[in-house]
């Protein structure tokens, strides 16, 4: 089978660009599609052609279905990126490319539905040998069984609703004396928010880290691992900084193994095709457990792409193309550290509420080891109707300490003028002890910003 | 005293979930805007009776463009 000859993205922003210009080094032409917010921007430019598919609103443009179906239809391509977020890790749309005799560039229906159920998701990665968060599998009968179960977990342990997510009625149980009163209000909120008032138990990790791995797998079973990528530094579940190799694992150079080899075994069992991620959280002792798979690219693939110099998108391109993934595992190696910033057009002084705007000067900062991928340019309007992201900052250097330095005196010589965003906030996370010797957890970011906001009042 | 309620971001006018003749308490949430995929609530500073509301559902909003207009306690 040969390559694509034409491949629409059906995405936006900083990822649209990158496929553009991966597209266009590969000598494959693009078609972009945009909202009528859109028309001027900037993956519209870097795509050979381009297509209105709707009003603003993501609903009526890029999560409109049909109008992508029919632009990839009138322009002749051949396939679909679908990019990260919007439709990447929609089944339906999926079918329906494959439906319409195109390539949907990422893994088949079937392995983003074993994926996209968290509890079967969970059966199948134990069922594959990959651990999992120790709990109570399914909500707990009464109060004398859930007493059982926390006593075999181990204190603390976690109260959860099973009727719904967002962490509403979630609660930490420290000591066996105050389990029943924390069923019983988790009961009640679980009746009251979702209809649903059964519960159910989980180990609860102490600063757990986010430590996830990338894979690759081929249509002929074959895959290899490139390495993980740590992304603990979060806000409100947004992850703001993350880096690969992750310090953690370095730090405990014999989790690695057993890490990538889990990783490998779950995607393995659904017969993942394409590139993946396997997420995992990680206790301060080093054990993890999977937490679920991205069926699909990753706004922080560039990290990975730094450290092995592996261009995934174009894997991602050739395998869909039904071509074999020639990497060997023994290929991947792991060189340097790599550091990605999001930027974002939000304000950190006013709880970080979302700021569009319009940029008036802009130049992205360059240098040795410093890429930086944007969606936005100068005069350009930073619309309401889209995710804050508008850019991701990523330097390679040798080692972690260097690669922290050229990230923050690249978001110095970033010029941005007219918009307000985080870059400052980035900066001091990023001269921060906690964060030059990395010991950070996923709750570190949103107790320093408190601990910030508490000083300066 | 009549004073307006403003949005205090950019973003389209997501929920409105006061309507005129509502007496409401300093901190109620007069509607939702949304704004790059956040929902963010506007609260009333004061507490009062609504007696207009400026903006439709769906409606686009600058940030400090009036809302709503509240008749002081």
């Amino acid at each position: 089978m040969a390559a694509f000859r034409k491949v629409l993205i059906a995405n936006r922003g900083e990822i649209a660009c990158r496929i553009a210009t991966v597209l266009r080094q590969r000598g494959i032409a693009s078609v972009a599609v945009c909202s009528e917010a859109d028309a001027d921007a900037r993956h519209v430019r870097l795509a050979d052609e381009h297509v209105l598919i709707g009003p603003p609103p993501v609903a009526q443009s890029y999560l409109n279905q049909d109008a992508i179906l029919e632009a990839a239809r009138a322009t002749g391509a051949e396939a679909i990126h679908p990019g990260y977020g919007l439709l990447s890790e929609n089944i339906g749309f999926a079918r329906r490319v494959a439906e319409a005799g195109l390539v949907f560039i990422g893994p088949t229906p079937e392995a983003i539905e074993a994926m996209g159920d968290k509890a079967r998701a969970r059966e199948t990665a134990r069922a594959a040998g990959c651990p999992v968060v120790p709990g109570s599998d399914g909500p707990v009968e009464d109060d004398a069984e859930a007493d059982r179960i926390a006593e075999a977990l181990g204190y603390p342990v976690l109260v959860k609703a099973a009727g719904g997510g967002g962490g509403i009625g979630m609660a930490i149980v420290e000591q066996p004396d105050k389990l029943a009163r924390a069923l019983t209000s988790c009961r009640d909120r679980g009746r009251s928010s979702f209809g649903n008032a059964a519960v159910y138990l989980e180990k609860y990790i102490e600063r757990p880290r986010h430590i996830e791995v990338q894979v690759l797998f081929d249509h002929f079973g074959h895959g290899v691992h490139l390495f993980e990528r740590e992304c603990s530094v979060q806000r409100r579940h947004q992850k703001v900084i993350e880096e690969a190799p992750s310090p953690f694992v370095v730090a405990h150079p014999e989790m690695r193994e057993g890490l990538t080899r889990a990783a490998l075994a779950a995607a393995s069992a659904i017969g993942y095709r394409n590139a993946g991620t396997v997420e995992f959280v990680v206790g301060q002792d080093g054990r993890f457990y999977f937490i679920e798979m991205n069926t699909r690219l990753q706004v922080e693939h560039a990290v990975t792409e730094a450290i092995t110099g592996v261009d995934l998108i174009g894997w991602q391109l050739d395998i869909a193309a039904g071509l074999p993934l020639t990497l060997q595992q023994a290929d991947v190696t792991c060189n340097g550290a790599a550091i990605e910033c999001r930027i974002y057009a939000e304000d950190p002084e006013k709880s970080f509420v979302p700021k569009p705007g319009r940029i008036a000067a802009f130049e992205p900062p360059t240098g040795e080891g410093v890429r930086f991928d944007t969606g936005v340019g100068p005069d350009t309007d930073v619309t309401p109707y889209y995710d804050p992201m508008i850019a991701k900052l990523v330097t390679h250097a040798g080692d972690r300490a260097e690669a922290t330095t050229r990230a923050i005196d690249a978001l110095e010589r970033f010029r941005i003028d007219g918009l307000t965003t985080n870059r400052a906030f980035l900066q001091t996370i990023l001269a921060t002890d906690t964060f030059r010797q990395a010991d950070y957890d996923t709750g570190w970011l949103e107790r320093y910003v408190k601990a910030a906001r508490k000083a300066q009042a | 005293m009549a004073a307006n309620i403003k949005a205090h971001i950019t973003g389209t006018v997501w929920k409105i979930e006061v309507a005129v003749g509502d007496t409401i308490a300093e901190g109620t949430v007069v509607m939702i805007l949304e704004s790059m995929k956040m929902e963010m609530p506007v609260e009333s500073d004061d507490a009062g009776r609504i007696t207009e509301i400026l903006v439709k559902e769906g409606q686009a909003v600058k940030e400090g463009e009036p809302v709503a207009t509240i008749e002081l306690d």
